[in-house]
């Protein structure tokens, strides 16, 4: 397209291999990448049902007419299409119908530059097997997934009832503190590749780099969930978060808000929230397999074979690390329950960011010391060393709490078990006896009028009131 | 969708980056974003609903990232996006919900003459701004991004060695000055609490510690003549349960006449 004056870019411009291509290869780019995620949101949907069905024991979605199960999802969204639109009446209109526009919109936004092979030949021309690359891609993503929760602020807001609001109130919070969370992980990875760019990610993930540790050399192994192993558990945790996924899904959280920020929709609207959370499940799994996993790279035992890193072949790799991904969400689903809000905040604040923190300032220590001289070199990690001690030392006790102790003291039953006097006598039910008198008084099936008892005027329609009123 | 527009337009702009000419993509993302970013602006400070204002403000935020990065910027713009756009805005819209949703601003003027006042003012400031910033940069001998990026290797790099080299006590002061801001603004919203806050497992202690009952309280109306709430809950042992009912409330006996069933369909005549 333009070709010229992209030469003198080279080191700082587009990542290699992008900012060439025809028009139409493009959009044969965006379509497929379209397509491709319409599918595995289709897949995703019956492998999350069928995946939590077998977590308990039964078969979830298993209709011989759609396919053993496998059309559901595809059954279910063509339904919702056609179903009776309802909004509320104290909706905000636009900003009502706009909401699930942006989820939507924004969900499909981040796959654009998730890369999903290496170079390959399309109809004679040669292209990268990736929608688009920027200097800054994941920041592209990071920026995609900050205006997602417009779309469920937004629909909390606009339906003018008290639990979307709830709802939509509880994201704003979460994602954007899972989304610091978040963006912080990603930095050792970026001082680990030296670029943004999705694509060079994964090219740095090719071979492992070695790595100089005071006086001895040791060699990393090439993907970074092994070295960056810290990283990679805070971004699979904030992006869990992030992706409103259990068991951080409180902005939807039935079982308190019925549904959260989406009760209020129905019909096209819902099926977008609906579209955007299952795709947002299926970004999150591929920018872990991108950042992570080596993106498109065949693992350990294939890697042996000298045509799994080159042409169509890697897109089996990446698929199938992503869909192992959507599992492992799927597994966290069906073990844990969803955490209370504060629990929520505590860990994302207080243990996520300054752990990272510190993770971050580690890794950047050895990076100079490793680069460095050695002078440099040893003084860094005489300053690690002094640092842990320091904590170690300095660390403050934690308090005794003399009323917790004192609580602690009470004796509350059999070894501490909460559990009745052992010498409990039940009261007999003093209703006993005039119920059974009720009951032999009144004759098999007569009618509520005209058989009053004595005291009980038993009426049919309330006959609580008027054993009650037999008290008096 | 936007990543139909981004191809294009990322490979264009660096290619445009260059000083003087202007390239035609550039031309159009410019109006477009210009007219909608321009538009927004002024709709932020006509709407009336303060949601409105905001979501207004949020487009004009996104738009300006977007001309960073058409202008070659694509770290600023990104991160005026994830920052201001993002983050910042989401507090806002976070305070404004806390608000409630149905506040609008009346259309009474307070002062007299305010509005008409505010629109002259806002006209000569954008003027001279405007007059200003074109005088100042008609003649100005642009370097281009190309040397620039070329001494550190591009745009990231080079950000990132000014940022922590040449800027990075004022970076630093900068930061030093947010975070004393936002702890003073945690200070003066901190509310004293009398006591330590239980935690769950001592308020389950608690719960089942001798002298307590350990299952809910009875609702009022439980096991009672009616279903008021003014009326206390009967215990299994017959005596009624004080804790079933608000202090709020002042308890009562029922009469007979209170209590006996009325039939709606007869009018509460069937003795």
């Amino acid at each position: 397209m333009n070709t010229s004056g992209l030469a003198g870019l080279a080191a700082g411009g587009q990542p290699a291999g992008f900012g060439h291509d025809v028009w139409w290869i493009v959009l044969i780019k965006v379509v497929a990448a379209f397509v491709l995620l319409l599918l595995l949101t289709l897949f995703a949907v019956v492998f999350e049902r069928k995946v939590i069905g077998a977590f308990q024991v039964r078969p979830g979605p298993n209709r011989k007419a759609r396919g053993f199960g496998w059309l559901q999802s595809l059954a279910d969204g063509l339904k919702l299409a056609f179903k009776e639109e309802i909004i509320p009446t104290l909706a905000d209109k636009p900003v009502y119908f706009i909401a699930p526009v942006i989820s939507g919109a924004v969900a499909f936004l981040s796959f654009a530059v998730i890369p999903l092979g290496p170079e390959v030949s399309i109809f004679g021309h040669h292209t990268m097997l990736q929608v688009s690359d920027v200097p800054v891609a994941v920041l592209v993503i990071l920026a995609a997934s900050s205006m997602a929760v417009y779309g469920t602020v937004l629909a909390g807001w606009a339906s003018g009832t008290s639990w979307p609001l709830l709802g939509g109130m509880r994201a704003a919070a979460q994602m954007i503190s899972y989304e610091v969370a978040m963006g912080l992980s990603m930095v050792a990875v970026f001082m680990t590749a030296h670029s943004m760019s999705t694509s060079e990610i994964v090219a740095a993930q090719a071979h492992g780099a070695s790595l100089e540790l005071g006086v001895f050399t040791t060699h990393i192994p090439s993907w970074y969930f092994i070295p960056l192993l810290p990283s990679f558990v805070i971004y699979f945790i904030s992006a869990l978060g992030e992706g409103n996924r259990t068991p951080f899904d409180l902005p939807e959280g039935e079982s308190e808000l019925t549904g959260g920020y989406l009760t209020e929709y129905s019909s096209f609207k819902f099926a977008m929230f609906y579209l955007a959370e299952y795709i947002a499940m299926v970004t999150i799994s591929a920018l872990c397999v991108t950042l992570f996993f080596g993106g498109w790279r065949a693992p350990w035992p294939i890697s042996l074979w000298s045509g799994a890193n080159s042409g169509w072949v890697p897109i089996i790799w990446f698929l199938a690390k992503t869909i192992i991904f959507m599992g492992v969400l799927v597994w966290i689903r069906a073990t844990l329950p969803r955490v209370r809000y504060d629990q929520l905040m505590k860990l994302g604040w207080k243990v996520l960011m300054p752990v990272n923190l510190v993770w971050i300032l580690i890794l950047a220590g050895l990076r100079v010391a490793a680069r460095n001289n050695d002078q440099t070199k040893y003084l860094v990690l005489a300053g690690i060393v002094v640092t842990v001690l320091l904590l170690v030392l300095v660390w403050p006790e934690k308090q005794k709490d003399d009323r917790t102790q004192l609580k602690r003291e009470i004796d509350t039953g059999v070894g501490g078990y909460p559990v009745p006097p052992l010498d409990l006598v039940v009261p007999p039910n003093p209703r006993l006896k005039r119920l059974e008198a009720e009951r032999a008084e009144e004759p098999v099936g007569a009618g509520s009028k005209g058989s009053a008892g004595s005291g009980a005027a038993a009426g049919g329609p309330s006959e609580t009131a008027a054993s009650g009123g037999s008290e008096e | 969708m936007t990543h139909v527009l981004a191809h294009p337009l990322a490979g264009q702009v660096l290619a445009l980056a260059s000083p003087g000419a202007m390239g035609t993509g550039e031309k159009v993302a410019f109006w477009v974003l210009g007219i909608i970013a321009l538009g927004c602006a002024i709709a932020m400070v006509a709407a009336r609903n303060a949601m409105h204002s905001a979501l207004f403000l949020v487009v004009t935020m996104f738009c300006l990232g977007i001309f960073y990065i058409i202008q070659a910027g694509p770290f600023i713009g990104m991160a005026q996006i994830i920052v201001y756009t993002g983050a910042i805005m989401m507090l806002f819209l976070f305070v404004l919900m806390l608000v409630g949703r149905d506040v609008s601003d009346s259309l009474i003027e307070t002062l007299r003459g305010q509005r008409t006042a505010g629109i002259l003012v806002g006209l000569g400031l954008a003027g001279l701004l405007g007059g200003g910033i074109a005088r100042a940069l008609g003649s100005i001998d642009a370097k281009g991004l190309e040397q620039a990026n070329a001494t550190h290797g591009g745009n990231v790099p080079g950000l990132a060695a000014l940022m922590f080299t040449r800027y990075v006590f004022a970076f630093e002061v900068t930061s030093a000055l947010l975070i004393t801001a936002a702890v003073g603004a945690m200070i003066l919203a901190h509310v004293q609490r009398n006591g330590e806050k239980k935690t769950q497992k001592e308020q389950s202690r608690e719960r089942f510690a001798e002298g307590n009952h350990p299952a809910p309280k009875a609702g009022p109306g439980v096991f009672a003549h009616s279903n008021s709430v003014a009326t206390p809950a009967i215990l299994p042992d017959g005596t009624r349960s004080a804790r079933s009912i608000s202090p709020l409330v002042e308890p009562r006996e029922l009469t007979a006449e209170d209590t006996r069933p009325k039939d709606t369909l007869t009018g509460g005549g069937n003795q």
